[in-house]
């Protein structure tokens, strides 16, 4: 799993809504009420799973992230409360899909 | 019953009474999650003996069909909503979750379980077979869309999935019909009894409620069935580069949006002709076929000119259904609700909101019930509130009929648009204002939300099948018609009475002399200031029924046949009206909530008479204070 650092001056970053197109991260975890994390987890996105950044609707907001096979829309203060792993090593969860 | 073979046993063809103990039907469920094709499927086990049913208390929707079984006995399949699990979060799940219990009233127990997964991403949809068969139904894993996978270069050993699931497995494409026999056999073998018990599952099921812990599981079944995912849909990747375009996309969609419109008012206005004349010609023909009567006059100019003047917006509003179907079945609605979300929310809603404010152009009420989509009920709420506003269909026939008669033709942007397609394109803005000014008060109050996630999933672009898109259309047409049958059928009957008695020395009175006509003078007073007379009076009455139903009454009113001479009417209206209340009449109607229709299905979606009764004296209010300021502004000279 190779983690893309596009410029080596950038901080690493730290949630979804930081990452740029084609950029992937590993989930941390979610930072959000539970009934809406839950429903985020049952859509993929689980502590260890490996998330892309996809295309984004006109503006940059909401952004498609591609997880777990699928592609799902969030609206950037949604991605900005879905954390990521600061090392970038993937968990148990990244290789399945 | 066309594919029985042992008409002796058939119930169908001997009737109860040779089997006074006839088995109940037995019942099998369809579970899937959302973009699985479970409603795919479902058409190609039932085709047209199906019907939409809404659970009792809830609104969530479904659909119940009988199964294109030969056996004897007879199997009742029901749709149930898409759901990623069955934690019951949402009413969708409530409710899967209830009617698989057998905790449903009026939905009995589930024999047997069909279970629809994407095989595309199987191991995530795997997730929703571990509560599935901790029910220890009988139950068929029906892996759909196995022609995606298979071109896709994605594989899966069925046979190692099933030991590892303990339960049968399927690999089916209801798109193309591809092992659908193989579930037909499956629904005849547990209808007759002999039921695959199912088998401990070969890795035990995890805590159900432990999404992570689920999850792993799925991927060991996968893993253990030796599965391999399929390619990145290259086609959806591709297409989704133009469509989500930061320049490109947003023209597409501009252009579908115009596109649908130029359809449903353009296109289909010579079907929409054709089917004015059809009514017309067969009213003359019968008035002429038949002596002058009384009833002959309650059939014709009552029942035939009253259903009839609605049922000519049927081609305009299946053509917007076939609209909306191809754009929803293709997956491009999922691109325009992602667009449309920023400019939505700054009037406080969200892009799911975007389409059935849309269908609201063509009628409130499918754009009502389209509102399910949408999670938040806030939201939702906020939507339902607000679509009544946009320039539903049944308005057009008020305005083409008000703005011919009061606006006088002249070029106002040269040769592009006159003052009359100006006066239209006005009152379609004013709808629309009224709208989101509204949206943005009731989200700043009342129905003020926490920000809740907005959730959306792109699923990958498929080609719509022309079988899916027909039993849509047939499905609207039916609600459609329906309704024509039984609540414009209705009003036109009772209008018909209100005109035609009390009878003067055995011959209907003079409308002034009428029942209609009392309840005419009796409100005249209240519409006066708005430039209304006590027979516009009698039509807006009428029209709370549904809006167009004015221009008929009216007719009848002017004693003149609207239909067969236009002009007419216009011309009647032209000596009683003003031009003050000829257009606080077009204010009124683009504001009021004047549809029973609308009013029942906004009941029967929020559950109560309270959001029904806000929103029709809001609306009405409105409607009145608009029509009031634009008659005195027109009267003053200002306007």
């Amino acid at each position: 799993m190779s983690f893309k650092k596009p410029r080596a001056t950038r901080k690493l970053p730290a949630t979804l809504a930081e990452l740029r197109e084609g950029e992937n991260g590993i989930l941390e975890r979610i930072d959000l009420p539970s009934d809406v994390a839950q429903r985020l987890m049952e859509l993929g996105f689980l502590p260890g799973a490996q998330i892309t950044r996809a295309l984004s609707a006109p503006g940059g907001d909401p952004r498609v992230f591609r997880v777990d096979g699928s592609e799902i829309a969030l609206r950037r203060e949604t991605a900005s409360r879905l954390i990521l792993r600061a090392n970038g090593v993937p968990g148990i969860l990244a290789d399945i899909s | 019953m066309s594919g029985c073979h042992d008409c002796d046993n058939c119930p169908a063809a001997s009737g109860p009474s040779f089997h006074p103990n006839s088995p109940a039907p037995h019942v099998v469920a369809l579970v899937g999650p959302p973009n699985s094709g479970k409603s795919t499927l479902f058409n190609r086990l039932t085709g047209l003996r199906q019907k939409v049913a809404n659970f009792p208390g809830v609104t969530v929707e479904h659909h119940v069909g009988r199964a294109k079984t030969t056996g004897t006995r007879e199997v009742v399949l029901v749709d149930l909503p898409g759901v990623y699990s069955l934690n019951p979060r949402s009413e969708d799940e409530q409710v899967t979750r209830d009617v698989l219990a057998g905790g449903m009233d009026g939905v009995p127990k589930p024999d047997s379980i069909l279970l629809i997964l994407d095989c595309t991403n199987l191991a995530r949809h795997l997730v929703l077979a571990a509560p599935i068969l901790a029910l220890k139904l009988p139950t068929l894993i029906i892996l759909n869309m196995a022609d995606d996978l298979a071109s896709r270069g994605g594989e899966v050993d069925t046979a190692a999935l099933a030991s590892q699931l303990g339960a049968p497995v399927a690999l089916v494409s209801a798109a193309k019909g591809d092992g659908v026999e193989k579930v037909l056999q499956f629904i005849e073998g547990t209808a007759q009894g002999h039921g695959a018990a199912l088998k401990s599952p070969l890795i035990q099921l995890p805590v159900l409620q432990d999404v992570p812990k689920c999850r792993q599981w799925a991927g060991q079944v996968g893993a253990g069935a030796a599965y391999k995912a399929p390619e990145p849909p290259l086609w959806t990747r591709r297409l989704d580069s133009v469509f989500l375009h930061p320049v490109a996309g947003v023209a597409v969609f501009i252009v579908v949006i115009v596109a649908v419109f130029q359809t449903i008012f353009t296109g289909a206005k010579p079907l929409m002709d054709g089917l004015q004349n059809l009514v017309q010609t067969s009213g003359v023909w019968m008035l002429k076929a038949v002596p002058d009567s009384i009833l002959m006059s309650l059939l014709v100019n009552g029942i035939w000119k009253g259903v009839g003047s609605v049922i000519v917006f049927l081609p305009q509003i299946l053509l917007l259904f076939l609209f909306i179907g191809f754009l929803e079945d293709s997956g491009y609605l999922a691109r325009a609700a992602l667009i449309a979300d920023r400019t939505m929310a700054k009037f406080g809603l969200q892009g799911k909101s975007f389409i059935p404010l849309l269908s609201a152009y063509a009628c409130a009420v499918p754009a009502i019930m389209s509102t399910r989509t949408i999670e938040n009920k806030r939201d939702r709420l906020a939507t339902i509130m607000i679509a009544p506003f946009m320039t539903c269909s049944a308005r057009l026939p008020v305005y083409t009929l008000i703005i011919a008669a009061f606006i006088k033709e002249r070029p106002l942007l040269g040769p592009f648009l006159g003052t009359q397609a100006g006066a239209m394109l006005g009152l379609y803005v004013l709808g629309f204002v009224a709208a989101i000014v509204t949206a943005r008060l009731l989200k700043s109050s009342v129905l003020k939300s926490e920000k809740t996630a907005f959730v959306l999933e792109m699923p990958p672009y498929r080609m719509p099948t022309w079988r899916s898109l027909g039993l849509r259309l047939y499905d609207r047409a039916k609600i459609f018609l329906r309704r024509a049958g039984t609540v414009i059928l209705a009003v036109a009957i009772v209008l018909w009475v209100l005109l035609n008695l009390p009878l003067h020395n055995g011959k209907p009175p003079a409308i002034t002399d009428s029942y209609a006509g009392a309840i005419g003078h009796s409100i005249e007073p209240v519409i006066k200031p708005l430039g209304f007379n006590w027979k516009i009076g009698i039509g807006l009455i009428s029209s709370i029924a549904a809006r167009e139903v004015i221009v008929g009454t009216l007719g009848t009113i002017y004693g003149m046949e609207s239909s067969e001479h236009p002009e007419g009417l216009q011309h009647s209206l032209q000596s009683e009206m003003t031009q003050g209340g000829a257009i606080a009449l077009l204010i009124f109607f683009a504001f009021a909530m004047q549809c029973m229709s609308t009013i029942a299905v906004v009941r029967r979606e929020t559950g109560g008479w309270r959001w029904p009764a806000i929103q029709f004296s809001y609306m009405t209010f409105l409607a009145y204070a608009g029509g009031f300021v634009t008659n005195q502004l027109v009267h003053s000279g200002i306007m």
